[in-house]
């Protein structure tokens, strides 16, 4: 019972511990931002391997998850009679939850367990004390363009998902399924306000696009240099990842949308 | 340095498109700015009331689509409404003692603007107001006299 009791303690502790590490690890690399503005090409190059390259994969479930929601939404609403309508269920669903969340999840899977395994390998090889050795920081030098470039990509890579989303399912619903285009696009346009849908997924994207750079570099850097460790430190980056945009959507989605 | 290049061009057209997207989204999604009308004519009808119509609720003859609704005004000193249609170019034949109506697609769908053609010699030019309107049914008053009416074959 006694031991059962530490075991808990200790596990406290630890997350804590972890907690605390992860806290100091970002305000070290948000005061790499100085650094960044110096020497941008550092940065444009991450942009290429966090953004560019996820942009596909982006591109083709965005297409899906439109497609599959005209089709969901128009079975379902021509029930009622309310196949107009289909406009405004895409694009809602898309703009406010699907865009943010599901790119949020592929970009955690694509980019962000590919950066911990850089950086958990870096570790692993030594090159980051090498770095320190040479009186460079690493820090600033690798993880905060990797950082601030996963920040960037998140948001332009949700607005991508709910764009092609909404067209794949005008796809769908207009092409194939027959649903008027000028309701479709009226209704749409009547029932979504900018700030109020538009916007607030963005901003939900780019608390993602902290939220899941943070987790994959702190879990790359503080990975046991084995090669174990790396491979659970991967594992971690998305399971953790996942619960946190899950998690923080649930929140968001309640202050933003919870008044009216 | 070739490499570089094409690296900077690569991330440009991954910003450029989220850029792209975003406008997209809040052009054509939301209702930040409304679409430039296609070429066509403008025509007007009064209307007591124009229910549950919309700006881009679409205008169909004989139900088919011909035009929209661009703007709906009250009218301060009819306390009317009046309802501002786009009719596309290729239907410039419409006589000008055509009707308007309100009416409903389907029993929760959405509201739109009927055309009924009359017999005129003349055709509906733009800027011309359609005098033979039929506001929309609002739903509330349909059922208030129905259930008057109920109530008063009983007695």
């Amino acid at each position: 019972m006694i031991r059962l009791t530490r075991q808990l303690g200790r596990y406290t502790l630890q997350s804590l511990a972890k907690l605390g590490r992860g806290s100091l690890f970002l305000n070290h690399t948000l005061s790499g931002l100085t650094e960044i503005l110096f020497r941008p090409r550092l940065l444009i190059r991450q942009l290429y391997f966090v953004g560019v390259l996820t942009f596909l994969i982006i591109v083709i479930s965005g297409l899906f998850v439109g497609m599959v929601l005209g089709l969901q939404g128009y079975y379902t609403l021509s029930d009622f009679g309310a196949e107009e309508s289909l406009g405004v269920m895409v694009a809602a669903s898309l703009v406010r939850e699907l865009g943010p969340v599901v790119a949020a999840l592929l970009f955690a899977g694509r980019a962000g367990s590919a950066l911990t395994a850089e950086i958990g390998l870096m570790k692993a090889t030594e090159q980051l004390s090498g770095m320190e050795m040479m009186a460079v920081d690493p820090v600033k030098r690798i993880i905060a363009p990797r950082f601030f470039a996963g920040f960037i990509s998140l948001p332009i890579l949700a607005a991508l998902f709910s764009a092609i989303g909404i067209l794949g399912g005008e796809m769908v619903g207009v092409g194939l399924l027959g649903v008027d285009e000028g309701s479709f696009w009226s209704q749409m346009q009547a029932n979504l306000d900018f700030y109020d849908d538009i916007m607030n997924g963005v901003i939900k994207s780019i608390v993602f696009g902290f939220v899941t750079s943070w987790i994959a570099l702190f879990e790359g850097y503080d990975a046991i240099p084995t090669s174990e460790g790396v491979s659970r430190a991967t594992t971690r980056t998305v399971v953790n990842s996942a619960f946190a945009v899950l998690g923080l959507d649930f929140l968001l989605t309640a202050m933003m949308f919870g008044d009216d | 340095m070739q490499q570089c290049k094409t690296l900077e061009l690569l991330v440009g057209l991954f910003v450029a498109s989220g850029i792209v997207a975003l406008f997209f989204l809040a052009m054509h999604v939301s209702n930040l700015n409304p679409l430039t009308e296609d070429e066509g004519y403008t025509i007007y009808a009064r209307f007591e009331n124009s229910g549950g119509l919309k700006v881009k609720s679409p205008v169909s003859i004989a139900g088919v689509r011909i035009g929209r609704v661009t703007n709906i005004r009250f009218d301060t000193q009819t306390y009317e409404s009046i309802v501002e249609m786009r009719i596309g170019k290729q239907y410039n034949t419409l006589p000008d003692d055509t009707s308007a109506s309100i009416l409903t697609a389907g029993l929760l769908g959405e509201q739109y603007v009927g055309l009924n053609a009359g017999g005129s010699e003349d055709y509906l030019e733009d800027g011309s107001v359609i005098e033979y309107t039929q506001s929309a049914i609002v739903l509330e008053k349909l059922i208030g006299q129905f259930l008057y009416q109920n109530k008063s074959d009983k007695k």
